[in-house]
């Protein structure tokens, strides 16, 4: 019999007092994990996601919502922008590239994103399957889309209008899938793209009324925004403020729009892990007053210990070993709790098909929670710890 | 097997006046010694000098083989675990434990490796082996003292100490206890030292045995123990 059999042999010998403080410090640690894993989560889908893309331009609105809608596809957009406006965005001097988003349909609820083959370039996704299409009404799907809807090449579909299931059918236009993307972990992956004139056609076949008023129709044309890169760095001193004040339509940096979504998110963020801190704080308390309490219980019985021949150290060595089994089922049962809780939340916010949140992940974060552990349950231990170092075998002797 | 000299013991916050000084004893090995006296008289402090828990502050004692007077916390729990066997009032079985486990903890605590043979050699020894799978609150009042002394003398003790054995038992209870004491002492060729309040366990003791094995009552009582 080795010291840590004994401690679970002990630990155990209370099953329900082992059983309640095993839960408080689990739920403790489980709120941590869930906190910590939503936000590597979150933190590495925006750094993907925005990464490369310099400013949005789109229709004039919340720029936070603008970079939602456009590079994220969480938010709908704000509006539409004229398309000779973005093409003469393009040939400022200051604008490296420019991809064209345009959004308005869905397929089964996945967005129907009309691009240009810059857009799959940029998040060098590579094809899995067939290739990208040549012509308007020909789509690429994502490698997540592809998966949950069962799609294969040369399967048509129509498109049904609105961002999400439900809008009518633009049944006069089917697409077909010309091409499947490998998993790329970006957005793409949860897409459907196709040329920006497949979203034109859909919409102008479906309002245009004669030729004269197709032909008014593609004067007007319009696209949801641009995604802008620069050239310099120093862009981002005059581009902007250019768009914002000479044009229709607004320029919204990802990276100052995220960091403010970041910071808003934080303060909710500090709350709760402000309310798990407590918890963790309640469940060391529980652990101390149980290890405690086992000290004074089983006093005569570590005296005894003594007695047989069992150094001080060996004693101590059992109390802190019943601790360590707490904090290492605590952490091992928090840690699967709190990937639970994330499943939870993407599976009730449908974010799992977003990529945002969801699967078993271990980001370098998560460490702190089994050294949370083993902090708190060898912290709560040290006082009983001590108190069976010293327990004095005259009291054996003398208890009569 | 047990000697000592001039022995006293001084607990702190105690003025010299006191201190406690106990009669010399010699005990050869496999003999027993019969320490009586009310509560409070000093058993409990000779007990503990003798199992090496805290050195004299006066006088020399060898137990064993071993002067204890000098041996340091460490060693002395290092030779406690091979020299000493004890049998406590309250019998202290762990009641997480089954019985093997028990006497299996009494081996951790000795510092040694689980020895499974060793175990079931000392219950079947003292005929509870069956009993080996059971919990301690399975066991009749009789069964648990055996599964005690067992663990007791799992290491082979050369001196067995036993505290109060008779506590709370009637009297055929109290003179099978005894018996099964000096039955087991003398199977082990240990020295048997039996701390008691219990006037009856002096005439529990055949009186054979003095002539055999060597026999002393010593009889404590405080205010002798003290000096001026």
């Amino acid at each position: 019999m080795n010291t840590l059999l004994l401690a679970w042999r002990y630990l155990w010998s209370r099953p329900l007092g082992a059983l309640l403080n095993l839960l408080l410090l689990s739920l403790g640690l489980a709120s941590i994990t869930f906190l910590l894993l939503v936000g590597a989560q979150l933190s590495k889908a925006f750094d993907r996601d925005l990464a490369g893309i310099d400013v949005v331009v789109g229709a004039k609105g919340s720029p936070m919502q603008l970079i939602l809608a456009g590079v994220l596809h969480i938010d709908v957009p704000p509006g539409n922008v004229p398309l000779k406006a973005v093409q003469a965005l393009a040939k400022n001097p200051l604008v490296a590239q420019t991809i064209p988003i345009s959004l308005g349909d869905n397929f089964a609820g996945y967005r129907i994103v009309g691009t240009s083959h810059a857009y799959i370039d940029h998040y060098e996704a590579k094809l899995a399957q067939g290739r990208v299409w040549d012509a308007p009404m020909q789509v690429v799907l994502g490698a997540t889309t592809a998966r949950k809807l069962g799609a294969t090449l040369g399967q048509t579909f129509v498109g049904s209008h609105g961002l999400g299931a439900g809008g009518h059918l633009h049944g006069d236009n089917p697409y077909t899938v010309v091409g499947i993307l490998a998993p790329s972990g970006s957005v793409l992956d949860r897409l459907i793209l196709t040329d920006t004139a497949s979203v034109w056609k859909v919409h102008e076949d479906y309002t245009a009324v004669d030729d004269e008023d197709r032909a008014v129709m593609e004067e007007e044309r319009e696209i949801t925004m641009a995604l802008v890169q620069y050239k310099t760095p120093m862009a981002a001193l005059s581009f902007p403020r250019y768009v914002n004040t000479s044009t229709e339509m607004q320029a919204a940096a990802p990276a100052l729009e995220i960091s403010r979504l970041l910071h808003m998110l934080g303060l909710g963020t500090d709350v709760l892990r402000a309310f798990a801190g407590v918890l963790l704080l309640t469940a060391g308390l529980s652990v101390f007053i149980a290890l405690w309490s086992a000290v004074r219980e089983r006093r005569a019985d570590l005296a005894l210990l003594r007695m047989l021949g069992a150094p001080p150290r060996r004693v101590a060595a059992l109390l802190l070993s019943e601790a360590l089994w707490l904090g290492l089922l605590a952490a091992v049962l928090g840690l699967l709790l709190g990937q639970g809780f994330a499943a939870l939340l993407a599976w009730l916010l449908a974010l799992d098909n977003s990529l945002l949140i969801g699967g078993l992940v271990w980001p370098v974060e998560l460490w702190v929670v089994p050294v949370l552990a083993l902090g708190v349950s060898l912290l709560s231990a040290l006082l009983p710890t001590f108190a069976a170092y010293r327990v004095s075998v005259l009291e054996l002797l003398q208890s009569r | 097997m047990i000697q000592t000299r001039g022995l006293a013991y001084r607990y702190t916050g105690t003025d010299a006046g006191g201190a406690l000084h106990f009669p010399d004893v010699d005990l050869a090995k496999g003999a027993v010694l019969l320490l009586s006296g009310p509560s409070g008289c000093g058993k409990s402090t000779w007990l503990a000098l003798v199992a090496g828990l805290m050195p004299p502050t006066a006088g020399t004692l060898e137990v064993a083989g071993q002067p204890l007077q000098a041996l340091r916390s460490v060693a002395a729990d290092a030779w406690r675990a091979g020299a000493i066997g004890f049998l406590p009032q309250k019998l202290h079985l762990s009641a997480a434990l089954t019985v093997q486990q028990n006497l299996a903890m009494a081996q951790w605590a000795a510092g040694q490796p689980e020895d499974t043979h060793a175990i079931a050699t000392a219950l079947a020894a003292l005929g509870v082996a069956e009993l080996a799978h059971r919990k301690p609150a399975q066991l009749s009042g009789g069964q648990a003292q055996r599964v005690a002394l067992a663990r007791a003398v799992l290491q082979q003790p050369r001196v067995l100490l036993a505290d109060e054995p008779t506590a709370s038992l009637d009297d055929e209870a109290a003179a099978d206890a005894v018996g099964l004491l000096l039955a087991t002492a003398r199977t082990h060729g240990a020295t048997l030292v039996i701390a008691t309040h219990d006037a009856r366990v002096a005439a529990l003791i055949p009186p054979q045995i003095g002539g055999q094995i060597g026999f002393q009552s010593l009889h404590l009582l405080r205010k002798q123990l003290l000096k001026a």
